[in-house]
């Protein structure tokens, strides 16, 4: 038996039941890793010692008899924009290639009190701008189903080293689809969880009001369970939610689950603006078979209009790189990071240490958004995108008042291969169109797998309103039973 | 006069917190070199800022005092440039809603009472600090990086330097009220920008503004904007302008240097700071700021009038330092003749203050041993000037007035017999005297009383002397 | 449409550098992603607040109570450049 390919789910049994130990999990994870690495490159930093020895303390646990963690012995990627102490965390970025945080991302105490071994520092695009893996400075990640063709991103390595079985499951971040489509094209499971239910602490801001942890499992019970270990309130986050009522319990999905039941009544929104021409047609013809299977699972679904849609992605970029410009002021090479051997001035200092150690896609956000925040373009820019923003939110807000989710395609193209699309970035910019209304409106939103275009997987993007991941859970989970059934 | 002088003042003051704005660091002044520092206020990526209570509850308090309007519906934004003591690129401040806006500060001017009213009041974070080296260097220290500022910006309201000076004193005194800030201008707790130009109230022809910065004093500050007053309006008649600029203060040489010019307005980019969510104060929460508000330096005066039967002049002084007033009504206790403690204190006491250009804080004097030996001098144990001497001795050693009195054997003569000893003595040695004052000379008295005093080495009691050595020359 | 000027102050502000040819194709690139994003102006937004965040909490106010940071060698273990604690900015002009 191979024990890679089992699910975390049986994974964390058989800890417990004492038939496998955490350090054989992990080792035969290391085993894997070393096996695929050089041909995916999923990882920037691995975490192999001291992954061991929690390993070790874990079997010791079990071996006392002591109360173990939701996620004890099992194997965890964390995508290398959350911060580990005295683990290098780079962004993907030169900037931060030798960069050593002296703290712990709020997420990554959750796992290490939860008994989850951290097995690595996952790839990523450069400070998760991209949507391919490939503006990583550490070079880009592949996709396990095609080695030719990119994973997704920006948390490409979390989603390829779930995928490819180098850990069980792995935190990624989403600002505007950077868990969900690199689920797509991976085939697996990626949830972005609504904004405020997991802590950013620690999690290195790309587009602050936008970014949101999340998991990736490679089915959803495997996902739900790495999201119920890392949810909840920090007071640390200002932004992160101190009565989340929609706060999903592992416990309240039981282990036998009845798939039927989940979509009985279950009442689906399908926005007509979700589809454009030129877009895939194989994936829709996916879709339309995915949805029917939701209709026979006893789910009733309506057309529904989000007149605003259109305008989303468009907000997005000026929303996201405004923040960015901002958030990205920090790598100055004064404190941390890159620093540029020649400088005679401060302002120098500051020119040629982001010049050099920025790429060229961090620049250009960089770059769009001090424009659309400067003096006599903000209200034009910044502005008008914030109130689009309240308008396509106004948009899911009508719609969740009479649906329980929206479902639409993940991706409106397959993954493509590497390089394809790295010198167009409004062609990249585009893939994106589906999965930033969701940000810009604070949602929940899972990808999960849902068909093959000729040996490519397709995603089907299933919304949830803001702190309902209840529903999306249930619909993936009586999805995820469909499939797996033959229906 | 065909000037008019238009000053606003812009004011950074630190708040006496227990912790940082944004993180729970240690507000604390100085300590080594980056020790008060954690991911926050460092600016790490991936930290995040949490809002300190205390800190809105001070800004608020400020707001109150000064008569401002409380916003509680507010945000935090960002101001964006770099620089090398701000650690994230961006400080975290206030732009279009600031906590408090509008208010005022009273000044008295020639024409009366005026009131200089206030822009805003907002909250905002501190910077690092830098020195250089003789190496040419640049050295950062973070551990002032995100403590807790209010800045207060002014009309420009001001037509004097006097009355800038008014303005300050008035507010540094109304802050340490309130018990929000020490204002201590050279430890940087309080820092002061000026903004200055003339207007030609003839021709309507207007300077340019300068701003000026490195204000290291009130004194300072004034001397600075004599300057610049004299510099711009020199150049107004010569037909020229001022150009608009940034210059500072060179306390050495009294004069201000140019330090930037303002070609370029900066683009601070201002947005709405994401990582926090929108600040909503509950009102109760602001009334019970503003019921528990200590008792503000008018409010004070005006008691110090009723309570206290003193003049207004004498209040207003009493009542200008918070420490002086805590002062008085802790002596009154140990004495309670709230009209000579006010005397002592507005007479010898602030003119040690003064000569020594110190707090009444910072000396050896408690409001006990100034309560005590005013007691003293009431019963006649010692004469007012041996009060005085005893006063200067506790200044210097801190010691007692009892102790004092007993170790340099000060107590008052009053017994009968003694005095008609010495007063019998020293008429005996000053036969002339007796026959000035005899022929109509009264100044002959005043001769014979300090010969008295020195043989008795200061010690006579001089009621008594007078009423004897009257009797006794007549007796003569 | 974009000007080389603008695109020279923006990088000035951002302080970033880029060569002549890289300040050619930023224009031409930035111009195209702005004409897509023009599209907003289509949106009738009159009377329609920002949104400056999705979600309608409040913030916390915390508490003022001292807690331990980060100890000095923590604090500079990313930067070679340090003396005496400081961080250090090797002879720059002022």
């Amino acid at each position: 038996m191979d024990i890679t390919k089992l699910s975390a789910f049986e994974m964390r049994k058989k800890i417990s039941k004492k038939e496998i130990s955490s350090k054989e999990l992990v080792t035969a994870h290391f085993n894997r890793i070393e096996e695929v690495e050089k041909n995916i490159n999923a990882f920037i930093t691995l975490n192999k010692e001291e992954a061991l020895k929690t390993a070790e303390k874990v079997d010791e646990k079990i071996k006392n008899g002591e109360q173990i963690g939701l996620l004890a012995g099992l194997p965890i990627g964390v995508k290398d924009n959350i911060v580990t102490k005295d683990l290098r965390t780079t962004c993907g970025s030169k900037m931060l290639e030798n960069f050593i945080p002296p703290y712990d991302a709020t997420v990554v105490t959750r796992i290490k009190e939860a008994d989850g071994i951290i097995m690595g520092k996952t790839n990523m695009d450069e400070f998760a701008m991209g949507s391919s893996t490939e503006t990583s400075y550490f070079g880009p990640t592949k996709n396990p189903i095609d080695t030719e063709r990119v994973p997704g991103g920006s948390s490409g390595g979390s989603a390829a080293a779930v995928k490819s079985g180098e850990v069980a499951l792995a935190l990624g971040t989403d600002t505007g689809g950077s868990i969900r489509q690199p689920a797509s094209y991976c085939d697996v499971v990626g949830i972005k969880p609504s904004y405020g239910i997991v802590s950013r602490y620690g999690a290195v801001s790309m587009a602050n009001t936008l970014d949101q942890v999340g998991v990736f499992g490679r089915d959803v019970r495997d996902a739900v369970f790495m999201l119920s270990a890392i949810t909840g309130y920090d007071k640390k986050d200002s932004t992160s939610f101190n009565n989340p009522e929609g706060t999903i319990i592992f416990g309240s999905f039981p282990e036998e689950i009845d798939y039927k039941d989940y979509l009985k009544g279950m009442k689906i929104g399908l926005p007509r603006e979700f589809t454009y021409e030129g877009m895939d047609p194989r994936i829709n013809e996916e879709i339309t078979k995915s949805i029917k299977m939701f209709e026979s699972l006893g789910a009733e679904i309506e057309e529904i209009s989000l007149p605003h849609i259109e305008y989303g992605l468009a907000a997005y970029y000026i929303i996201s790189t405004s923040e960015i410009s901002s958030n990205l002021a920090r790598f100055d090479g004064v404190k941390y990071g890159y620093r540029a051997k020649e400088y005679n001035t401060l302002d120098e200092l500051y020119i040629n240490s982001r010049t050099e150690a920025f790429g060229e896609e961090v620049k250009r956000r960089i770059m769009l958004g001090t424009y659309s925040l400067s003096r006599g373009y903000a209200d034009d820019h910044y502005k008008k995108a914030l109130k689009v923003r309240t308008l396509i939110k106004n948009d899911f807000d009508k719609a969740f008042s009479k649906y329980d989710i929206i479902l639409s395609p993940t991706c409106p193209v397959l993954p493509f291969k590497l390089g394809e699309k790295v010198n167009d970035p409004l062609a990249m910019y585009m893939g994106d169109l589906f999965t930033v209304p969701v940000n810009l409106a604070g949602l929940c939103s899972m990808s999960i797998p849902c068909g093959y275009v000729e040996g490519l997987p397709v995603g089907l993007q299933i919304i949830g309103n803001r702190l309902k991941e209840a529903n999306i859970i249930k619909a993936g989970l009586g999805f995820e039973g469909g499939v797996k059934n033959g229906l | 006069m065909a000037y008019k002088t238009i000053i606003g003042l812009e004011i950074h003051t630190e708040l006496m917190t227990k912790t940082k704005m944004f993180c729970s660091c240690t507000n604390a002044f100085g300590g080594e070199a980056n020790t008060h520092c954690c991911p926050v206020c460092i600016g790490l990526p991936g930290a995040l800022p949490v809002i300190n209570k205390t800190a809105i509850e001070y800004a608020i308090r400020a707001g109150i005092a000064l008569n401002c309007k409380i916003n509680t519906h507010t945000r935090m934004d960002r101001k964006n440039y770099f620089y090398s003591d701000l650690v994230k690129g961006y400080q975290i401040s206030q732009d279009d809603i600031p906590l408090c806006e509008g208010g005022h500060i009273e000044i008295e001017t020639e024409e009366g009472t005026k009131k200089v009213h206030l822009e805003r009041i907002h909250i905002e974070e501190d910077t690092g600090k830098q020195t250089h080296t003789t190496e040419g260097d640049t050295l950062i220290d973070y551990n002032r990086a995100g403590v807790p500022l209010i800045e207060i910006v002014t009309k420009p309201e001001m037509n004097t330097p006097e009355e800038a000076r008014q303005f300050l004193e008035n507010l540094r005194s109304t802050l340490k009220y309130i018990e929000v800030s020490d204002c201590k201008m050279e430890e940087g707790s309080l820092r002061c920008d000026v903004n200055i130009n003339i207007v030609d109230s003839e021709t309507g022809n207007k300077t340019n503004i300068t701003e000026i910065k490195n204000l290291n004093s009130f004194r300072g500050a004034v001397k600075a904007m004599e300057y610049e007053e004299k510099r711009h309006i020199e150049l107004l008649q010569k037909g020229e302008n001022t150009v608009k600029e940034t210059r500072r203060w060179d306390e050495v040489k009294g004069e201000t240097i140019s330090m930037r010019a303002k070609g370029t307005v900066a683009d601070y980019r201002y947005a709405p700071d994401g990582d926090f969510a929108e600040i909503v104060l509950e009102d109760s929460w602001v009334d019970e700021i503003k019921n528990n508000l200590p008792e503000l330096p008018h409010h004070k005066k005006e008691r110090f009038i009723k309570d206290y039967d003193l003049s207004e002049y004498d209040a207003g002084v009493l009542t200008a330092s918070k420490d002086l007033a805590t002062f008085f009504e802790e002596t009154i206790k140990y004495i309670d003749d709230s009209k000579l403690v006010s005397n002592w204190i507005m007479g010898d006491v602030l003119r040690r203050l003064k000569d020594e250009e110190i707090e009444i804080q910072d000396t050896k004097l408690t409001p006990k041993s100034l309560g005590d030996l005013i007691k003293i001098v009431k019963d006649g144990k010692i004469n007012n000037n041996t009060g005085k001497k005893v006063l200067k001795e506790i200044f210097d050693t801190g010691k007692e007035p009892e102790t004092i009195i007993k170790e340099q054997e000060l107590v008052q003569i009053s017994d009968e017999g003694a005095l008609k000893e010495i007063v019998s003595k020293v008429l005996d040695e000053n036969e002339q005297s007796i026959i000035d004052y005899k022929n109509g000379k009264d100044r002959a008295i005043g001769f014979l009383v300090g010969q008295i005093m020195k043989a008795s080495k200061g010690k006579a009691n001089p009621q008594m002397v007078n009423k004897m050595l009257i009797e006794m020359i007549n007796e003569r | 449409m974009i000007t080389r000027e603008q695109v020279e102050h923006m990088a000035n502000l951002a302080k970033l550098k880029f060569s002549e040819e890289e300040i050619d194709g930023f224009t031409h690139k930035f111009s195209e992603v702005l004409s897509y994003v023009e599209k907003l102006n289509e949106v009738n937004t009159e009377g329609v607040e920002p949104a400056y965040g999705v979600n309608n909490h409040i913030q916390v106010l915390r508490e003022d109570v001292v807690q331990e940071g980060l100890s000095r060698e923590e604090v500079l273990q990313n930067i070679k450049e340090n003396q005496y604690g400081y961080f250090k900015l090797l002879k720059i002009v002022e």
